[in-house]
């Protein structure tokens, strides 16, 4: 891999940008690897990079139905926290945290991390005593969070309206290590790094079957690029996990819906953090690009249309321009769906199957682009080790059967 | 926006309705006789279909009534909607 730096940037500068190339390869699937991870978002990728990185598995693939990044990857608001309820959730999220924090370097790609804050609003008393519920919890784990009065939630955010509104501010939490990524460059960095290892990267590969031996295990896949044998194969494939787990007979307690976010008009830089609402269902950040980066509720119902209803993003607006009236004539540029497959306890499945062989990493539900190095690492870890790491330990998919439960409904930010 | 045809009153915009996920999941007549494993397929454990599901609406801001709809994941389109009860009828468009 050729490295970047200031320098070498300069100099295709200099060059008239004429010298890119290609920042990974396509090759033609070979008949075998030691394992294939099924599906090229950040999760899939990142998983294939930690496991060439850390744990020396180099003969392996990821196999991408569309193009890397063209899912939920490309899809997302991009925001990046850890203030989750629960130790086990703290724990997954913050493990993540820590890794984006330096995950430009050790990619040597520039995922434009920023931890800008994300400020979480209260509208209701019982709101506010909720987040602060979250703000002693994740302080007693570690994690940083705090409460702020709606004075000080308007010094950190100057544009907050905390007149009275149908909905007031009546204060809000605040994780000042929270922020956002360049969602493209996750994959993109990722991809570059994996590829350097030696992992190939097939895209225009959609897996359309899972084979398995006389014992019951996994083998390989059926793809529409050929057969492909692998002794172990990780399925990374968000919205349409149920779709491929079916493949081997193994059902999921998970449903997929649309998820929305749009994009305004680039505007200088006006909004200094991420903003959210559970109560209202909105979300607002800006891109260093200078767009407003806002996202919706889920939609109603169950689909792999990625597309929804007009009604539940100028709901979202609807509440973007009470909270910050400087927005109201904005323009909206572009509007889209991404599929999220969501598990009853809002909480994700990053765990080995009832086929050995077969692992998941799935449910991200709403949330799953800030977990993306750390869901990455810890799968790698249960593909090579054939067992979880203690962090992700708790997220099985027997849970659902034995009732331990890790119930994160209330900090998964968005409707459901 | 889906338009949704309720058995009872006619084609109406989605927001009249609320989702109620799959349909024909029958509880157990005896919960404390089932094994774990199928208390965990009632529960959780979901079809979520790439193609034609089986679905529960109710007209909240009409009849307020329950009925059931089979609609294509992958389109949106609703095939059918009938009334609770029935069973589905045989689909005539394409399941992927």
């Amino acid at each position: 891999m050729k490295r970047f730096s200031g320098l070498s940037l300069l100099r295709a500068g200099l060059g008239g940008q004429r010298a890119w190339k290609p920042q990974w390869r396509s090759p033609e699937p070979k008949p075998a690897y030691d394992a294939v991870i099924v599906g090229g978002g950040g999760h899939g990728l990142g998983a294939a990079y930690y496991l060439a990185s850390e744990h020396r598995l180099t003969n392996i693939a990821v196999l991408e139905k569309g193009w890397i990044g063209g899912g939920n990857t490309g899809r997302n608001t991009t925001i990046i926290r850890s203030n989750y309820l629960f130790p086990e959730s703290a724990a997954l999220y913050d493990h993540a945290l820590k890794l984006w924090e330096s995950l430009a370097q050790v990619l040597n790609y520039n995922v434009m991390f920023s931890a800008r804050g994300v400020m979480m609003l209260a509208h209701t008393v019982h709101d506010a005593q909720v987040a602060r519920r979250h703000v002693h919890a994740n302080r007693a784990a570690g994690v940083d969070n705090e409460w702020l009065t709606p004075e000080e939630a308007k010094a950190f955010c100057p544009p907050l309206n905390i007149g009275k509104l149908r909905y007031p501010v009546l204060g809000a939490a605040l994780q000042r290590r929270g922020g956002t990524a360049r969602h493209d460059a996750v994959a993109w960095g990722y991809a570059r790094a994996a590829d350097a290892l030696g992992v190939d990267i097939l895209e225009n590969c959609e897996v359309i079957g899972i084979l398995r031996d006389g014992s019951g295990a996994a083998e390989g896949v059926e793809t529409t690029r050929g057969t492909i044998r692998a002794p172990r194969i990780g399925v990374s494939a968000a919205g349409h996990s149920s779709v491929i787990m079916k493949m081997a007979d193994v059902s999921l307690p998970l449903e997929s819906y649309p998820l929305q976010a749009l994009v305004s008009e680039p505007v200088k830089p006006v909004f200094p953090c991420v903003v959210m609402s559970n109560t209202i269902h909105a979300y607002i950040s800006q891109s260093d690009k200078g767009e407003l980066v806002i996202g919706a509720g889920t939609d109603a119902y169950t689909s792999y249309t990625q597309r929804g209803a007009l009604y539940i993003t100028s709901h979202a607006l609807e509440a973007i321009c009470e909270l910050f009236p400087m927005f109201r004539r904005m323009r909206m540029l572009r509007a889209w769906g991404g599929i999220v497959d969501v598990t009853p306890d809002r909480s994700p499945i990053i765990a080995k199957t009832p086929v050995p062989g077969l692992y998941v990493n799935c449910g991200w539900g709403t949330g799953g682009f800030k977990a993306t190095p750390g869901s990455a690492h810890l799968f790698a870890w249960t593909i090579a080790h054939d067992s979880p790491h203690p962090i992700n330990a708790p997220f099985t998919l027997e849970r659902f059967r034995d009732g331990n439960l890790i119930d994160e409904a209330a900090a998964a930010a968005v409707a459901h | 926006m889906l338009l949704i045809d309720c058995p009872y009153c006619g084609e109406r915009p989605e927001p009249e309705f609320v989702y109620g996920g799959q349909a024909h999941i029958a509880r157990p007549a005896q919960p404390a006789d089932v094994s774990t494993e199928s208390w965990t397929d009632f529960l959780y454990r979901r079809e979520n279909t790439r193609g034609l599901h089986a679905e529960r609406w109710r007209h909240t801001h009409g009849c307020g009534r329950f009925f059931n709809a089979l609609r294509d994941t992958t389109t949106d389109h609703f095939l059918a909607t009938y009334r609770v009860g029935e069973a589905p009828p045989v689909a005539k468009g394409k399941a992927s």
